[in-house]
């Protein structure tokens, strides 16, 4: 399974503040009720998008001026809680091609990487310096370069960080490993004989 | 010089290094539920693939299973198509189902303890973050995303880099009134919600070896709410005394020597952490979360704070909290109306969790105006706690007893807040919208204080409650 390998990506973006954004805000658990993950971005942050009564809360992600962004702009932690891949697969779904966040939970962020959206780690300061920046602006293309981990937006342009695994893997293609541990079935078989299993009574 | 439970398994489990350089790990125990599963098995059919090691698949419902209503076709049909779904994965692949007529049913992570499943000294993983339950037992157990259930169900093995190890080290005793839960919240308030994260948490020292091994899996399963990944306790006599004769345990001779290989699993003495927390247990009082992350918590008797004393990366999501939950920074939960019940999840719904709160329900009475529901966390909980009279217990305080499940631990059954109704719960996440309604509101706490609060109307020190003083 070879996959194209992801170095640059270019989009407007759009700005969803705040910390700790977790996944049961991307995608609240009444919305993973489903056994194909087809039609999850339309749930994308669904009760802060709307009122319970169903209407809309002009939530940026449906703000006309950010209409089309594919980078989500976000704070600190973003992704804690669960495991669900619901969360990532909403994102991706709704068209967003990469996150960039002052970090990510650790379960979030390799969800995502296996995606192909890559999510990179900015600095508080340059997210802030960021999200006002495409607030005033939101016609600008932000650029996130994956090989020099650059994010560059106007004249605005500061460093990210990402794990190097997961940094090659986006640039090699291989983030979905998936290839590479099929590969290695005959030396799993092997470590499979010396490894217990529980025993059926 | 010595070594770590975690790295002595994870060098056991190491099938090699990949490209990318991480780890392909190989997983010894692998758990599924209706909810993680079904697009990966969607995968596997899409890519041709078989499951390699069907025999080290366990599969059961619990998300979104109702808890009222057992007889198929449930009334929501999704529900009803999950599981069935479910079913035909597990016959079609050749996976054992803990289905709900087999009696085994429950929710996941009390599930694989009950049935010995769970076992010291192997990885386990499992399309849920509070897979690190199973960390209580000694094995190294995380959560998954779902193409990672297709890499598991594959080839048995996940692409991973290794965490580092952090010892939290809990020491001298508990008062009275204070529990597992009590200690956890705690760690999590002081380390913060994300301060886990790129670590395995060791649990460690006279106080955990102190708990049962239950308590310790409420404390292993809310590892991830303090953002690591992975927590563990080492396995020693009571870990072994809880898996003898169990249904998946070895027997005879080859129990005796899974136990000699058990203890050589353990920590070494002289083993090397990446880092070290000391907890003193005389001062952890009943805690409650005020906010809308476990890590926004306080004792009983403290009231909550205000943004501003709080370090600054905290300070935002302070004020979202208190907006949301309607509080006040100096205000004290103490006397806090709830409308909710919920005794249950997989941090506490245990026998245990049921027999310790039983001896303070027992003639008592639910107060009018609060819906209180008690959900064992598996038919085999259920089992023993109609044979111990603990059920009858509940209900005659007029708590509603029901069937194996998630329940409102989340928002994905029937079982729901309804607006912004407050809710005492056993469970471990309190984010917004967590157990159903958008804007409900949930305190996090034990389940003895989750009882306390139902039989008075209101968020109540439960050693006050229970001892009259
Ligand atoms: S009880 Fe709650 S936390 Fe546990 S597995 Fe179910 S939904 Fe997840």
């Amino acid at each position: 399974m070879s996959l194209s390998p992801i170095k640059k990506i270019t989009g407007r973006a759009v700005p969803v503040q705040g910390d700790d954004i977790d996944t049961d805000r991307i995608i609240p658990a009444r919305y993973m009720r489903c056994i194909t993950f087809d039609g999850l971005g339309e749930y994308l942050f669904r009760d802060v998008r709307f009122t319970p009564d169903g209407k809309t809360t002009n939530h940026p992600i449906d703000d006309s001026k950010y209409k089309g962004a594919s980078i989500l702009v976000s704070g600190m932690n973003f992704g804690c809680g669960s495991s669900r891949e619901h969360a990532p697969q909403a994102i991706a779904r709704a068209g967003f091609k990469a996150v960039i966040a002052g970090g990510f939970a650790e379960i979030f962020f390799g969800n995502s990487t296996t995606l192909g959206l890559p999510c990179v780690t900015a600095k508080r300061e340059d997210l802030i310096t960021l999200t006002k920046l495409i607030q005033t602006e939101p016609a600008t293309e932000v650029k996130i370069d994956l090989e020099k981990l650059k994010v560059t937006a106007g004249k605005l342009s500061f460093s990210v960080t990402m794990k190097s695994s997961a940094q090659q893997g986006l640039l090699s293609g291989r983030y979905d490993a998936i290839a590479d541990l099929l590969a290695n079935l005959p030396k799993v078989i092997e470590l499979a004989a010396h490894i217990p299993s529980p025993i059926a009574p | 010089m010595g070594k770590t439970l975690f790295h002595k398994v994870w060098e056991r489990h190491t099938v090699g290094k990949l490209p990318d350089g991480s780890t392909q790990l190989f997983i010894g125990t692998h758990l599924i539920h209706e909810v993680t599963s079904p697009q990966a098995f969607g995968m596997l059919r899409d890519l041709g693939l078989k499951v390699a090691f069907p025999n080290r698949t366990f599969a059961t419902v619990d998300h979104i299973v109702p808890t009222d209503q057992r007889t198929e076709p449930f009334r929501d049909s999704l529900a009803d198509a999950m599981i069935k779904d479910l079913r035909k994965n597990c016959a079609d692949f050749g996976i054992t189902f803990f289905d709900i007529p087999s009696g085994k049913q429950g929710i996941v992570h009390i599930v694989g303890p009950e049935q010995g499943i769970t076992q010291p000294g192997t990885t386990i993983a499992c399309g849920d973050s509070h897979t690190s339950t199973h960390g209580a037992f000694g094995a190294v157990a995380f959560g998954i995303g779902t193409s990672q259930v297709r890499d598991v169900l594959a080839t048995q093995t996940l692409a991973l880099s290794p965490l580092k190890v952090r010892k939290i080290e809990v020491r001298g005793k508990l008062g009275p009134g204070v529990y597992a839960k009590d200690i956890i919240l705690h760690i999590i308030r002081t380390l913060g919600v994300n301060g886990g994260t790129g670590y395995a948490y060791e649990y460690a020292g006279p106080t955990i070896e102190g708990l049962s091994v239950e308590e310790r899996m409420t404390i292993c399963n809310m590892s991830i709410e303090g953002g690591a990944r992975a927590g563990y306790v080492n396995p020693d006599d009571k870990t072994f005394e809880y898996l003898r004769g169990r249904p998946y345990c070895p027997k005879g001779k080859d129990w005796d020597e899974a136990v000699k290989a058990w203890r050589l699993i353990a920590s070494d003495d002289d083993a090397v952490y990446d880092d070290v927390k000391v907890f003193e247990a005389s001062k952890i009082r009943p805690t409650v979360t005020w906010g809308i992350n476990p890590g926004q918590g306080i004792f009983i008797d403290e009231a909550i704070p205000s943004p501003e004393q709080l370090p600054e990366a905290d300070r935002s999501s302070a004020k979202e909290a208190l907006e949301f939950m309607q509080f006040k920074a100096g205000q004290k939960l103490a006397g806090q109306k709830i409308q909710v019940a919920f005794f249950g999840s997989c941090t506490n719904a245990r026998v245990s969790d049921f027999l310790e709160a039983s001896k303070f329900l027992r003639g008592r009475k639910v107060a009018p105006g609060v819906r209180a529901i008690a959900v064992p966390g598996s038919q085999g909980v259920s089992k023993i706690c109609a044979e111990m009279g603990i059920d009858k217990v509940f209900r005659d305080a007029g708590f509603d007893w029901r069937e194996a499940g998630c329940s409102m631990c989340l928002g994905m059954n029937p079982d729901q807040l309804v607006g912004d109704e407050i809710c005492a719960s056993s469970s471990n996440r309190n984010f917004k919208g967590r157990q159903g309604s958008p804007t409900g509101r949930t305190l996090l706490m034990s389940p003895v204080m989750v009882v306390a609060a139902a039989v008075t109307g209101e968020v109540s020190d439960a050693r006050k409650v229970f001892t009259g003083s």
